[in-house]
């Protein structure tokens, strides 16, 4: 009886480290976290990107792991972050924890990221960003490596080189203003959401646009669920404001579209504007969005080889073109490779080989650093800037920068009612 | 600027005086505090966006019809959820905020949080004093005005109105004359409804639809409540200037603090509240029923 419960306890034992050491065995799936505020657009995207490249994994038999096939299997998580962070630390916890899931995919307001970063280190989990960009998310990974490891930011790019592509398409269109418009000095408004984010970018433009040749006539600050914007356009108006800077990443970008449209101001909108990246804009704004440039990740061109295939797919079976938080279907794929590579599932062996990662995706080229932040630059990922253009959103930039230009960009085009109001 | 300021201040403080109007209606009639209130003004816009996106309505049509379907849907409401506990303030109060958080969820169930929005009636704009207004926004002013002009003339000038005001200014007494303070509060209920939902239908074209659009108002109106006196329809309209023209004023003086004009609006109640606590033209609450 005695023999009997040590031969127990040593199967028991044997058991347990086989389940903890080797997690692919006995694994007949790999099932991935597809983290996200799911009732809204951005979850949408996570979920559809990562729908997509699942789909066509397992089509083609799945993941190689260790002479098995293993399909993947997408876990929805509602985090509702938009309107509760606890909720999203609930949501990671219950994927970890009860749905046991081996990849974490999404995420997309920082301050929950940040919380549902910590849980998933803490439970060696990788979790492959696709919504966040605040720099410290990355800053992380060196600051403590052993513990951070296990993030990767896939997209958007980083707050600072969106900053930088944001005055990049300033300076385009001052350029194109100044030029057609005989502009002597572009006079520029300021106007961004009253959000911790938009802040540094306020004082980097009312310092730099000066060194960039404009003036800068004003700053407003409306509230991010500001209803009507109608006395802050009629203010720049009254400031001789040739372009409104924007920036914009909730409900205000689409008043302020349809507004500025409706009333005709006589100044260029370009910046920062999420609501006007979606397919949604033109209807939101009874097409008065029309000629709003916005920083975006998708439009129809030829970024690499894959990205038309991917917009068409997910455009002819969601209705709706990819935003920046489908870049999950890139993760996903990524993920895949480094797991094929590494011939493992185990975190430790997958995270090496997604360091290496040096792969043409749909959004661009893409290189980790070594804070597992995606490259940016001329040859890497650039995001893009789009222009609503008579009902489509089209890529106006990259065009002729630094010796790119994406197959299908078309140039900017000044708002007619601009053209009339400056032409001499 | 002064136009603009004076502009700006009339097509925002008429929007405003019509939520707080009929918010004030129901409180002066049935003492509900009505949270719900905004919530059926941001149903109003749901059910336009409906007609018009979904089932190919008229804007003309769907307007009328989606007042008349709130103002029948706050009636059910109050038969179900409030006329069984109308004599208990405080059940009733978070019964209202149970109700509003229930439309809330419903919409981000049925459309998600997705921005939606419904083209203007009349496109362009029009320029006053060298002011750019959108005929929408003059459109918003007009129907609000005669809204409004619309209920002083049912309250002053019908027999159902004239039964509201006296249950209004005694409901014991009321009923004593043979009033029946029971369907007068289920009338107001609709009523007000109504006009929230005529709130809805001004700002639908003008404003972007999102399952929280009920929230801001809500505060604002809530404002302008106390700031105008509890119950005092006159109080709700001087109120709904006032503090439309507060926010106004930061946009155009603290260019840099437009977001504070929220703040600012209701700094100024709490600054009225100090000086006169019954608010502008409310009663004294010592002197309150």
């Amino acid at each position: 009886m005695k023999k009997a419960t040590v031969v127990w306890a040593i199967l028991l034992a044997i058991f347990f480290v086989m389940g903890v050491g080797f997690p692919v065995w006995g694994a007949d799936e790999i099932k991935i976290g597809v983290i996200g505020p799911m009732q809204f657009t951005q979850g949408e995207g996570h979920w559809n990107g990562a729908t997509l490249a699942a789909e066509e994994i397992n089509a083609k038999g799945g993941v190689q792991v260790e002479n098995a096939w293993l399909p993947i299997k997408l876990v929805k998580v509602d985090s509702n972050e938009f309107l509760s962070i606890p909720d999203a630390t609930n949501a990671i916890e219950l994927a970890i924890s009860r749905h046991d899931v081996d990849f974490l995919v999404g995420g997309f307001r920082t301050e929950a990221v940040l919380v549902m970063q910590d849980i998933a280190m803490d439970n060696k989990k990788i979790f492959m960003g696709c919504g966040a960009a605040h720099p410290k998310l990355c800053e992380r990974v060196k600051e403590d490596y052993d513990t951070y490891k296990y993030w990767f930011r896939i997209t958007p790019i980083n707050s600072r080189y969106l900053v930088k592509v944001d005055f990049i398409l300033l300076g385009m269109v001052a350029k194109i203003m100044a030029q057609q418009l005989n502009i002597p000095k572009v006079k520029v408004a300021i106007v961004a959401e009253k959000a911790v984010w938009a802040d540094p970018i306020v004082g980097i433009a009312q310092k730099n646009l000066p060194k960039m040749g404009m003036e800068v006539v004003g700053v407003w600050r409306p509230s991010p669920v500001a209803t009507d914007v109608t006395a802050e356009l009629s203010a720049m108006q009254r400031s001789g404001a040739h372009i409104i800077f924007t920036t914009f990443s909730s409900s205000v970008g689409i008043t302020f579209a349809k507004q500025w449209g409706e009333l005709k101001v006589p100044a260029a909108a370009v910046g920062i504007n999420v609501e006007a990246q979606k397919d949604g804009f033109w209807a939101a704004t009874g097409g008065k969005g029309n000629y709003t440039l916005t920083i975006n990740t998708y439009a129809r061109v030829k970024i690499t080889d894959t990205t038309i295939p991917f917009y068409d797919k997910y455009k002819k079976r969601f209705k709706e073109a990819p935003n920046y938080t489908a870049g999950t279907y890139d993760a996903i794929h990524m993920l895949v490779d480094a797991i094929e590579r590494a011939d493992s599932l185990d975190p430790d062996k997958v995270v090496p080989e997604l360091e290496k990662t040096d792969k043409m995706d749909t959004a661009g080229h893409f290189v980790f650093d070594e804070t597992h932040d995606v490259k940016w630059g001329p040859g890497f990922v650039t995001a893009l800037g789009t222009q609503w253009q008579d009902g489509k959103n089209v890529c106006v930039w990259p065009l002729n920068w630094k010796g790119i230009t994406y197959e299908g960009a078309v140039p900017y085009v000044v708002p007619p009612w601009v053209v009339e109001a400056y032409k001499k | 600027m002064i136009q603009n300021i004076i502009i700006n201040g009339l097509i925002n403080g008429s929007i405003y005086a019509l939520l707080a109007i009929g918010f004030s209606l129901i409180f002066g009639v049935a003492r509900i505090v009505n949270i719900a209130h905004t919530a059926f003004y941001m149903l109003a816009a749901y059910f336009i966006y409906v007609g018009f996106g979904y089932l190919g309505l008229s804007p003309y049509v769907a307007m009328p019809l989606a007042v008349l379907a709130v103002g029948l849907f706050a009636v059910i409401c109050y038969k179900l959820f409030i006329d069984p506990i109308r004599e208990h303030e405080a059940a009733v109060l978070i019964a209202t905020i149970a109700l509003a958080m229930v439309i809330q969820e419903a919409l981000l169930i049925g459309f998600g949080g997705h921005y939606l929005g419904v083209p203007p009636l009349i496109k362009g704009y029009a320029e006053i004093v060298g002011v750019k207004v959108t005929y929408q926004h003059l459109l918003a002013l007009a129907v609000a005005l005669l809204a409004l002009f619309g209920s002083w003339l049912f309250l002053m000038k019908t027999k159902p109105g004239l039964a509201l005001r006296s249950t209004a200014q005694d409901r014991e007494v009321a009923n004593l004359m043979g009033i029946n303070e029971a369907r007068v509060a289920m009338l107001t209920m609709g009523i007000s409804a109504m006009i929230a939902a005529i709130a809805g239908a001004i700002v639908v074209p003008l404003f972007v639809l999102d399952p929280h659009m009920w929230m801001h108002p809500l505060i604002m109106m809530l404002a302008i409540v106390v700031l105008g006196g509890l119950g005092s329809m006159k109080g709700s309209f001087v109120g709904a200037y006032i503090m439309a023209f507060a926010e106004v004023l930061v946009v155009f003086l603290v260019p840099m603090g437009s977001f504070l004009k929220g703040s600012v609006a209701l700094s100024i109640m709490i600054l009225v509240l100090l000086i006169r606590p019954e608010g502008l033209f409310g009663i004294a609450f010592e002197e309150e029923r």
